[in-house]
């Protein structure tokens, strides 16, 4: 689990940051709560995805449950984390790079927020599809789920672990405050895309061959979106990573604009 | 990470970018001693025209003994001793044929405690241009007062008594008394020595807003300990560490990503 590599990474983003070298103490342990929320918010994020598509692949419905209802959760984190930015920014006035991590604190849990909803999505089309696979199941013998009926299922869970892991990285990456990283990760988003695009496809011509599955179809199809969705959002955390580090806004296409640089120089006077 | 490793390099120059489009004034490789003690190290930039220049830096850092000499306020301690080019419009400050008294109403300084004269409001706001002869009868010098004291935001304040003593005013506005007295001699350049450190939040910002204005008609380069000051009324800042000119640029890039570690430490509250 990303926890894990959280807790091992922690010290390396306090270092590079040197978010303990506050004049303020207290203010040093500010802004590690914020950093810990974060990953905190990210984890449940991360195992949200995970479960919602074990949820959706192996027609769970108890595990699909879990996770509409633990949404509630990742909403209350936003909400949390959001406050407490808030509070940092009207007591500390932060500047420099403590300013450019509240900002991307702000805008990255909204990204995670939505990789929430998203994964709800998995939940409830998980509990759909398992619906209504049962009352297909004894007017048709050829349902959505079964013998050839699953290759979308397969495609989706290829597109699935793929997001996953781009996910996983990204966290990773978001703990160790790793630029390089980012850089790989926002430029790999390109893959989740033609992914999804292939998926696409494969689910039309599904269609098109046997009208009567088109809503179980259109389900899975909306379940690709969800992942397609949750790359471009991990695609924004890597984003705000660059901008955390280097101070330079990578957004919209712009990485013209990053030309890894040295960290500032120290000297001794 | 391979940019994880922090280099240990001496500081030979300035980061950022001291140069300014419209320069009013420019200082090249200055050097300041007090006796053998150097203040100031090499320190190279410019004061960009009708713009506030902030200049910041932990205490002893050299910033007021810099502003201090581009009016040449450090002439009068015998031990100081300047090197370096510092020009007004081209114009070499620290030319032996230039009058440092004239030079001082050319380049006007407002310091940190408001230091009114014991006179009436009035002749405080006046006395510069009484001794430079800027006026030649008593309705232009009312005049003068006048739209000096307007320029400054005081005039609606004081107007019922400007026979009254300026040391009778409150602090925010004796302050502003002191900037109406430096405006009255028509001077290019201000220059603010902590201006607000000993002021209220609400006279502060009064203060702050009045720097804004004066910007349109003047140059100003301002000390401040304040960081969200600086943040807020200049357009460029320059950042002094130990006598050196460690990072100058634009306010919003320093308070933003600062390209020094020393820089970065200051305005962030860590220690370096």
């Amino acid at each position: 689990m990303i926890t894990d590599k959280i807790i091992n990474n922690s010290s390396g983003f306090t270092t590079k940051l040197y978010l303990d070298k506050h004049i303020s103490r207290r203010f040093n342990e500010e802004l590690e709560q914020v950093r810990t929320l974060v990953m905190n918010m990210g984890a449940l994020v991360e195992q949200q995805v995970n479960d919602g598509l074990s949820a959706l692949l192996n027609a769970d419905l108890d595990l699909a449950q879990k996770v509409i209802d633990r949404d509630n959760d990742v909403n209350n984190m936003e909400l949390e984390i959001d406050e407490y930015c808030t509070k940092i920014l009207a007591r500390r006035q932060p500047a420099a790079s403590d300013l450019r991590l509240i900002v991307s604190v702000i805008k990255s849990i909204t990204d995670l927020e939505r990789m929430g909803d998203e994964a709800v999505k998995f939940g409830k089309n998980a509990i759909k599809l398992a619906k209504g696979n049962l009352s297909e199941n004894s007017c048709s013998e050829n349902s959505f789920a079964e013998t050839e009926g699953a290759r979308p299922l397969i495609e989706l869970k290829h597109l699935g672990n793929h997001v996953s892991k781009t996910l996983n990285r990204a966290l990773t990456a978001y703990a160790q405050m790793d630029v390089q990283q980012a850089l790989i990760i926002i430029k790999d988003d390109k893959i989740i895309d033609e992914e999804f695009d292939n998926n696409s496809r494969l689910l039309v011509t599904r269609m098109m061959e046997n009208p009567r599955e088109i809503k179980n179809a259109l389900r899975v199809t909306w379940c690709a979106r969800a992942l397609e969705r949750i790359g471009d959002h991990t695609t924004n955390l890597c984003e705000y990573i660059v901008y955390l580090v280097e101070g330079k806004d990578v957004r919209h296409g712009n990485m013209n604009r990053i030309k890894v640089t040295p960290p500032p120089l120290e000297i001794s006077v | 990470m391979k940019n994880l490793d922090i280099k240990q390099v001496e500081l030979t120059e300035t980061v950022g970018n001291i140069y300014a489009d419209s320069a009013k004034m420019s200082i090249r490789n200055a050097d300041v001693y007090y006796g053998s003690k150097q203040a100031i190290h090499n320190v190279s930039l410019d004061l960009a025209k009708n713009q506030v220049t902030a200049l910041i830096g932990p205490s002893g850092c050299g910033k007021s003994t810099f502003l201090r000499c581009l009016n040449r306020m450090n002439d009068t301690i015998d031990i100081c001793n300047i090197t370096g080019e510092f020009t007004l419009d081209n114009q070499d400050i620290y030319a032996k044929n230039l009058d440092p008294v004239l030079l001082r109403a050319r380049v006007g300084m407002v310091f940190q405690k408001p230091n009114p004269f014991p006179k009436s409001i009035y002749d405080n706001v006046a006395y510069g241009a009484r001794i430079h002869g800027l006026t030649n009868n008593k309705a232009e010098l009312d005049e003068v007062v006048e739209t000096s004291l307007q320029k400054a935001g005081l005039f609606n304040e004081v107007k019922d008594r400007l026979k009254d003593p300026g040391t009778g005013l409150s602090g925010g506005q004796q302050q502003r008394l002191c900037i109406a007295r430096t405006i009255a001699v028509s001077p290019e350049i201000i220059l603010m020595d902590e201006p607000a450190s000993a002021l209220d939040p609400i006279a502060t910002a009064i203060i702050e807003e009045l720097i804004d204005e004066l910007k349109e008609k003047y140059t100003i380069a301002i000390v401040t300990h304040s960081m969200q000051q600086a943040a807020r009324v200049s357009q460029h800042t320059a950042y002094f560490h130990l006598g050196k000119l460690v990072e100058m640029g634009k306010t919003e890039d320093i308070f933003t990503h600062p390209k020094h570690k020393l820089t970065e430490n200051y305005i962030t509250g860590r220690f370096g």
